[in-house]
């Protein structure tokens, strides 16, 4: 049996392991006793809090990886284009080829919990994480989009929420000049005290760039760069593993505190070395979980063990002991092993830079992490059962008892009442004045989507898209992100891959084809069995629609433990795909161009009002079951619109989401040179349920969100052509009417239950307006 | 002889900048560190955007002891053209380099928007016959507020040193079109002499076809065929000029 440590320098550490202890650590005891039988002995105190961290969810994914294994992580067709360079879980990052030896590197990230505890340094260092995962691969970051969830606006605590990430947020990528061109954000009640916020980042290498997390070649030397280590976010792994409680205040010291300049000046002299070959043998940042994370990681990637002296560490705090040192997750800070005998050219580029550069330790034989303070061994523990051999669990999953109601509700059963004249007039801007339909222009405002000079289409379209200049070539990168809450709360499977198409979707009405998705799980404590449930449910959706569209899942980030006193979240796995537009002339925006414009509807009528914002703006409804979808119409659909696309017939593209097909056409008139009008005849509609057997509801046809739907504006003259082309290719396409320079929008629809017309007519302006000022006058802000 | 792009630790539009100068308008361009203490052979100079030393204590307030800013103010005194973009033009307030001070917005927010400045009547170069009545110039601040005293005010409009002042989209110079509350409106400005420039919108953002204008290629060649306009006392050796 292996001898225990000798006695820790600080004394307040030699502790006895007592079951407190251990269940303070969060740990369970079949895992204690498991980190028994892997040391051979009884840990040191020490070792027990880098066993918690590393054993945190946050960390292991011990109980989502069984899971996450169903996602496909390289394409199936060897042979198309955009394969993957490296899988989702090698690295920090994954890698996809985009030719010309060009390849971009993407991952989304958590950082919920730290942002419901102090909103503006949560979300400042969830971005600053996460563009450290990406510049670790040797990608230069050049975008970032975020994901964001907050509770019903007209609280007060969601405001503070909303108010401190978005200024968070804009801080940390303003300062560092990395421009946030996109995202989503959604408000809910589900979200209420447990605010999500998801930061996606994306870079760009050479493949002959890419870097990888190892520690080989005993000898080398591992470096320690960056700022200094102190006592803030300590813990911080485990702290988002927890739920949130009111006691949640007190971990206020698990929150880092971000400095967008510091990561500046690393993320710079991090590419300059990279660039120098052979220098850099392997870098890993240190983000959860900090120095004992890397240094475990990077070890059992390599095989190797590693040595790591605590006394050489920078420290900004005087008296510092192991479990502070080794747990701390102060920000900024990468591990580099570096090629022995080139320490001098590494320490030049820091010394550029004004950076730490501290040789804290070195690979060394054999497979331990060592670790010694004051010339004494703290902790031994073999790498990788660290880093690979957390236990993984299969946890038991029930099905919420409220599934099989909503699932079953239809308006007939419910006998809820249609719309009428005044109803329909009412609803339009009720729906657009909901925060989540709402412009959000407040948000981007604050935020830098112009720097770097390539933004070719500004936040508030169906999908971001970026102009680089890669090796003298221009390429334009696409990315959108999705996740409708209210469809994975119905029908978690569904609502996954909805999530997915509809990110598609976007990126196709865009003129971008996919490249790969990197997904955020958020989800409730995977304890209790219904949200283990949700969450099984909603990763086979995604996995099922990635599969069906050959998309592969580049990596991403699992966050569990989301609920507040309230109650757990709504399941929310937030999706984000990249894609590529081919030519600067393809890239499409949302909004009318002339106003002569003739509208199609391609799809067909929609007819379905489950989980529609409808239902729940008007009726204060969440029920139903998630709208149908469709992969074999979809995959033509998306086809269809980058073809029209690409000859060259269409002014405007965007896809039927929330709020459904009025909401829809109303932000195609919202132009940000002119606000245009329309003339639309739905009529059709009615004839059209008829022949599929289905009664008429008006409710459904303006506000139903079916999946599936994709609006054009495209020239008149090309009418006809376009509408041939569809039917060549099986995407069902209707002529709704024409755009009109007047900003008057006319709606002539079938009455109630299809029988006779109505005629609906809103100016454009006031809807406008309702549209542009919701969140501005909520936030007390204009 | 090349325009000379200075990069601070925090500077992050530099490589905007350099690919202005050097691809679209075709101008060499070139990088110097902050801890150089010669420009080496410039037509002119430009500090760029960014957060120099992550706009600790006040923006650009510790760039200003930056080792090139020696070298930056002797070639300015020279009569050499000296261009501060956003944090650039924060820099040359706090080197003393041109007068005034940025300061918070009013409205406290950070900005990002595509913006409408009035071009005023201020040089050879820099007038409405030259540029245009209104530019659409992109802004991204925090601490764009321009401030000045009274006097310093009535200095800057007694010798035309205003260059541009923020309007709305139809071109008047207003409170609606004023995004951070600047001191009549005041988006840019040049000393007296007429070789040091300041704007808090970002030229170097609009020089290509896909921006949301192009408006930013005349205002930096305005930059660049600059001359003096008024006699420095003191003056070495005429400035360079562009043609």
């Amino acid at each position: 049996m292996p001898a225990a440590l000798p006695p820790n320098p600080d004394p307040v550490l030699n502790v006895p392991i007592t079951p407190e202890l251990v269940r303070k650590h969060n740990l369970l005891p079949e895992e204690y006793e498991r980190i028994k039988n892997l040391l051979g002995r009884d840990p040191a105190l020490t070792e027990l809090g880098v066993f918690s961290v590393m054993w945190s969810e946050h960390c292991s994914y011990k109980n989502s990886r069984k899971l996450l294994r169903g996602f496909p992580t390289s394409k199936a067709d060897p042979n198309a284009a955009g394969q993957v360079l490296v899988k989702a879980g090698e690295e920090n990052a994954g890698v996809i080829d985009i030719g010309d030896g060009w390849a971009v590197s993407f991952k989304i990230e958590s950082h919920n919990h730290p942002s419901a505890v102090e909103p503006f340094e949560g979300a400042a260092t969830g971005v600053g994480g996460i563009i450290r995962d990406i510049f670790t691969m040797g990608a230069r970051p050049v975008l970032l989009t975020n994901s964001l969830r907050f509770g019903d606006l007209s609280s007060p605590a969601a405001k503070r929420l909303f108010r401190g990430v978005v200024s968070g947020i804009g801080h940390y990528g303003n300062c560092i000049g990395i421009p946030n061109v996109g995202g989503d954000i959604y408000f809910d009640p589900c979200y209420e005290g447990n605010p999500l916020v998801n930061a996606l980042c994306l870079g760009v290498l050479r493949h002959d760039q890419i870097k990888r997390g190892t520690a080989r070649g005993p000898g080398n030397p591992v470096y320690y760069v960056g700022a200094a280590t102190g006592r803030d976010g300590l813990g911080g792994a485990s702290f988002a593993s927890r739920e949130l409680s009111k006691e949640s205040a007190a971990d206020r010291p698990a929150v880092q505190k971000g400095d967008p300049f510091m990561e500046k000046l690393l993320l710079e002299a991090c590419l300059e070395m990279m660039a120098v070959p052979g220098l850099v043998v392997g870098i890993q940042d240190m983000g959860a979980a900090g120095l004992t994370c890397s240094t475990c990681e990077t070890a059992s990637r390599g095989d190797s063990g590693i040595h790591i002296e605590l006394d050489k560490v920078p420290q900004r705090e005087t008296g510092m002991n192991s479990y502070e040192i080794l747990l701390s997750e102060s920000q900024e800070r990468m591990l580099v092993i570096a090629q022995k005998g080139r320490e001098a050219e590494l320490e030049a580029i820091f010394q550029k830079w004004d950076l730490h550069a501290a040789k804290i330790g070195e690979v060394t034989e054999g497979h331990d992490m060592l670790v010694t303070h004051h010339g004494v061994p703290v902790v031994r523990i073999p790498a990788k059962a660290l880093a690979d051999e957390a236990p993984l669990y299969d946890r038991e999953a029930r099905e919420p008892a409220y599934l099989a109601g909503t699932r079953a509700w239809t308006p007939e059963a419910a006998k809820l009442p249609d719309l009428d004249l005044a109803g329909a007039r009412d609803a339009l801007p009720q729906l657009l004045a909901h925060p989540t339909i709402a412009e959000k222009r407040w948000v981007w405002r604050q935020y830098d989507h112009m720097v770097q000079a390539g933004v070719a289409l500004l936040p508030g379209g169906d999908a971001a898209v970026v102009r680089l200049r890669l090796g003298g070539r221009e390429r334009l990168l696409a990315i959108a992100n999705d996740c409708n809450n209210r469809f994975c709360y119905l029908n978690p499977k569904r609502g996954g891959e909805i999530a997915i198409v509809e990110c598609l979707r976007n990126l196709a009405c865009t003129g971008a084809h996919p490249l790969g998705m990197t997904n955020n799980l958020n989800f409730g404590n995977p304890y209790k069995p219904e949200n283990f449930y949700m969450m099984r449910e909603a990763v086979a959706g995604l996995a099922e629609a990635c599969r069906a569209f050959d998309i592969p899942v580049v990596g991403g980030n699992v966050s569990l433990y989301n609920e507040s006193p309230s109650g757990a979240i709504d399941p929310t796995p937030t999706v984000s795909i990249a894609g590529m537009v081919d030519r600067i002339e393809h890239v499409t925006t949302p909004t009318l161009k002339t106003g002569e414009e003739a509208f199609i509807l391609l799809g067909g009528w929609p007819h379905e009002l489950g989980g529609s914002y409808y239902l729940g703006v008007r009726h204060k409804l969440k029920t139903g079951d998630a709208p149908a979808l469709d992969f074999e119409a979809e995959k033509k659909l998306h086809n269809f619109v980058r073809q029209q696309i690409r000859a060259g017939r269409v002014a405007a593209a965007h896809d039927v989401s929330e709020g459904g097909l009025l909401v829809a056409v109303s932000e195609m008139l919202f132009s940000a040179h002119k606000t245009f009008g329309a003339d639309l005849d739905l009529r059709p509609a009615a004839e059209a349920a008829k022949a599929a057997g289905r009664p008429f509801r008006l409710d459904a046809l303006l506000f139903g969100e079916s999946q599936g739907r994709i609006i054009l504006a495209i020239k008149p003259e090309y009418s006809r052509a376009l509408l041939r082309s569809a039917e060549t290719a099986g995407v069902p396409a209707i002529a709704l009417g024409e755009g009109q320079g007047e900003a008057i929008l006319k709606v002539v629809a079938p009455g109630r239950g299809g029988e006779g017309t109505l005629t609906i007519t809103w100016p454009v302006g006031k809807l406008r307006e309702t549209w542009t000022d919701a969140i501005p006058k909520a936030m007390d802000n204009t | 002889m090349s325009v000379a792009i200075v990069q601070f630790p925090g500077s992050n539009c530099d490589y905007d900048a350099l690919y202005a100068f050097d691809s679209v308008l075709g101008v060499p361009a070139r990088f110097v560190w902050h801890k150089e203490t010669s420009l080496g052979e410039a037509e002119a100079v430009v500090l760029p955007g960014g957060f120099s030393y992550g706009d600790y204590l006040r923006c650009g307030a510790i760039a200003r002891f930056s080792p090139i800013m020696a070298a930056v103010k002797e070639y300015a005194a020279n009569g050499g053209l000296v261009f501060g973009i956003c944090n650039g033009f924060q820099i040359l307030c706090e080197a003393g380099l041109l007068p005034g001070a940025l300061v918070r917005n009013a409205g406290l927010q950070f900005r990002c928007q595509t913006q409408t400045i009035h071009v005023e009547e201020s040089t050879e170069q820099f007038n409405r016959s030259k540029l245009g009545a209104r530019l659409r110039v992109p802004i991204a601040h925090g601490e764009g507020n321009y401030r000045i005293d009274e006097a310093g005010l009535d200095d800057l409009a007694t010798h035309s040193q205003i260059l541009f002042r923020y309007c709305d989209a139809t071109g008047n110079v207003n409170a609606v079109g004023n995004p951070n509350g600047s001191i009549s409106n005041i988006a840019g400005i040049r000393n007296r002499a007429g070789n040091v420039f300041g704007m808090m919108p970002h030229p170097e953002r609009v020089v290509e076809a896909f921006h949301p204008s192009v408006d930013g290629i005349a205002i930096l060649r305005a930059f660049l065929a600059s001359r003096l306009v008024v006699e420095q006392p003191g003056l070495s050796q005429p400035i360079a000029l562009a043609e």
